[in-house]
Parts: structure tokens; C-alpha cells; sequence
């Protein structure tokens, strides 16, 4: 039996799908049983980040209204064994569903995967809720900007009320050298506000843009280092003893000198 | 830490926003609770009032939040305490 996870934020545009996208695809390249599901009803992004818009043919609300069976709406990639998307309905809105619709989809889908991950919509609405009550586990995507921890902290204190299990965060889009200079909030910083575990940090990276460029999740790829930075979490996900290192320690001259002296990785 | 890349004097703008994010929070957590607390105060005082005398006008109640953890506080001034209503003599 599986779990499902929410991968929320507050705040628009700070890295759930690319988020939601990467892990997924790296626990299925771990062997895991991965689905993917887009809870953005109306403004359906999930697909078009893994590279299978052309491939829909049910989506979330024909399965919740009946039409078709969970089976026929999962879109199988064909890049990486075990991983699966349930796409959004474009043409609707969050309305279309409700908490109990979404519970049932996720708890039939975490019988035959190992995780189901639910790419939750910006806001704290309708589209959040059906996303967060279905859930068991929460991952909090932030970036080190005042209006996207505070919104953090607001689904933190929202996600207290519920049965979900303390959330995880994720800070993304982090600028070692710009942290360096004092113009970034660090990693420390954040948890110190926010004072939840952090279970990754992800480095600014062109190389996202490329990848959704393509519809290729950057977490395949050697060269990206935000691709990295999710593998590491997704050992993480799986239990393994990673350490938590902000970018900033593996990165010039500081991070040369720890590399040579066998401290950094 | 090592001083090299930081700025010379004066925080970075990143000190500033940390600052002030935490001035938001405070603002934002207390905001939450100020409408639990209205409630809780009315319904605190009805009660408490059957068993003591008490200054309605001196009661304090709190939510005191820090490190995600959260107290409620309450400061109520007692004036007597009422004489039970089953008493022995």
C-alpha cells in the first residue's frame, strides 16, 4: 500500500509541478511505482512538464464522474518503467470534484502504486483542499522570497488542522552566489522561520527551462544540477541518509577546498 | 563563516528580508487566533463564573505561538469565590 503525497505551496509559480514532475520520475527510475496526479483542474500543467500532452484521452473528472475507470484515464510514459500521470480536465474547474471524489481516485491508486503524488493548484481554495484531504504526507514547495515563505507558512498552519503528517519543504530556485553576497535568504534563514524539516534544496537552473522545453523532467539528465538536487531528495523519499547540504557548500573556492579536503561530497 | 564575497558594512538585503518576514508571520499567526480568542473569552468567563467571582473587565487571554508551538494564556483576576452550593452547614 502506497502513499499519497501533496505537493503544495501557497504561492504560484515556485516549482510544485516541476517539483511534482522530477520526484516522480526519479522514484520510478529508483524502481518505484509512481503515479502522477494533476489536481490543477482548469489550468492543467503536469502533463506538458512530462511530455505527454498528446497522449490524454480521460482525465481526472471523466474517472470522478464515472465515464471511464482510473486504468483507462493513466497515461503510461514510455521513457521510465512505473511511472504514470493522471492529467487534469482542462475544460472544467476545481468545482468539478470534490475532497471525497479526490480520496477515493488517490486511495485506489495507492493500492497499486508505491506513491501517488498530487501536484496541487496555487492558492488555498477549493483546488488545494480537494488535493490536501486526500492526502497522507505533504511536501511544501517555497523559493527564498518573502511572498513565497509567507504564503508557506500560511498552508503550514493549514495543513496543522488536517490529518496530514508534518510537511517536508522543498526550498527551490536557490542563487548560491547571491546568498553568498548577503541577498538571499539562506536555507538557514527559512527554517528558522518556517521551522519545519527540510528534505531538499534545489539550485536555480536553466536547465529547467530546457527540459520543459522538451517535456524530458530535468532529474534524467546528468548535467542539470537542479536534476541533482532532486535525485538526492528522492533518495531521501526512499529513506536513505542523505545530508541536507545547501548549494552554497559545493559551490567556489569554499566548496573546492571542502572537496579537497574530503568534506563536501 | 568566512567574511569573503559578503558585503563590507551593513547587512545584505537578504538580513532585511528575513527581518521582515518575520514581523509578517508574527502579524499573520496572531491574525489567525485573534478570532478563536474573541470566542473563547466570552465562553471562559461564563463558565469560570459559576465557581468564582471574578473581574471581567482585568481577564487576559493569550495565544502565545513560538517555534510552531502554541499556548493559550489566560490571566483572570479572582474577587471571591462563591460559597458552594451544597455546603456542609
Amino acid at each position: 500500500m502506497g502513499e499519497t503525497w501533496v505537493i503544495t505551496s501557497g504561492k504560484g509559480g515556485v516549482g510544485k509541478t516541476t517539483t511534482t514532475a522530477n520526484l516522480g520520475t526519479g522514484l520510478a527510475l529508483m524502481g518505484k511505482h509512481v503515479a502522477l496526479v494533476d489536481a490543477d483542474i482548469g489550468l492543467r500543467n503536469l502533463d506538458v512538464v512530462m511530455g505527454l500532452e498528446n497522449r490524454i484521452v480521460y482525465d481526472l473528472v471523466d474517472v470522478a464522474e464515472g465515464y471511464c475507470r482510473v486504468r483507462q484515464a493513466l497515461i503510461k510514459d514510455r521513457r521510465v518503467e512505473g511511472l504514470y500521470l493522471l492529467p487534469a480536465a482542462q475544460t472544467k474547474d476545481k468545482t468539478a470534484i470534490s475532497p471525497e471524489q479526490m480520496r477515493a481516485i488517490c486511495q485506489e491508486l495507492a493500492r497499486e502504486f508505491d506513491y501517488v503524488l498530487v501536484d496541487c493548484p496555487a492558492g488555498i481554495e477549493q483546488g488545494f483542499r480537494n488535493a490536501v484531504l486526500a492526502a497522507d504526507k505533504a511536501i511544501i514547495v517555497t523559493t527564498p522570497e518573502v511572498s513565497a515563505v509567507r504564503d508557506a507558512d500560511r498552508v503550514i498552519g493549514l495543513l496543522e488542522a488536517t490529518e496530514i503528517t508534518p510537511p517536508l519543504l522543498v526550498i527551490n530556485r536557490v542563487r548560491p552566489d547571491m546568498v553568498r553576497r548577503g541577498d538571499m535568504m539562506s536555507m538557514q534563514d527559512i527554517t528558522e522561520v518556517l521551522a519545519i524539516e527540510v528534505l531538499g534544496v534545489v539550485p536555480e537552473d536553466e536547465h529547467i527551462i530546457v527540459s520543459t522545453n522538451r517535456g524530458d523532467p530535468a532529474v534524467i539528465s546528468h548535467a542539470s544540477r537542479a536534476g541533482q538536487a532532486f535525485r538526492l531528495i528522492c533518495r531521501r523519499l526512499e529513506g536513505e541518509n542523505v545530508k541536507v547540504s545547501s548549494p552554497i557548500e559545493t559551490d567556489g573556492w569554499w566548496g573546492r577546498l571542502r572537496r579537497l579536503v574530503g568534506v563536501a561530497r | 563563516m568566512f567574511p569573503w564575497g559578503k558585503r563590507v558594512g551593513g547587512a545584505g538585503s537578504g538580513e532585511t528580508a528575513k527581518e521582515r518576514l518575520r514581523l509578517v508571520l508574527v502579524h499573520d499567526r496572531i491574525g489567525s487566533s485573534q478570532e478563536i480568542l474573541s470566542g473563547l473569552k466570552e465562553e471562559m468567563l461564563a463558565v469560570i463564573s459559576k465557581y468564582l467571582e471574578v473581574d471581567a473587565g482585568g481577564i487576559e487571554v493569550r495565544l502565545n505561538t513560538s517555534h510552531r508551538q502554541t499556548v493559550l494564556a489566560a490571566s483572570i483576576p479572582v474577587r471571591s469565590v462563591r460559597r458552594w452550593v451544597n455546603s456542609p452547614d
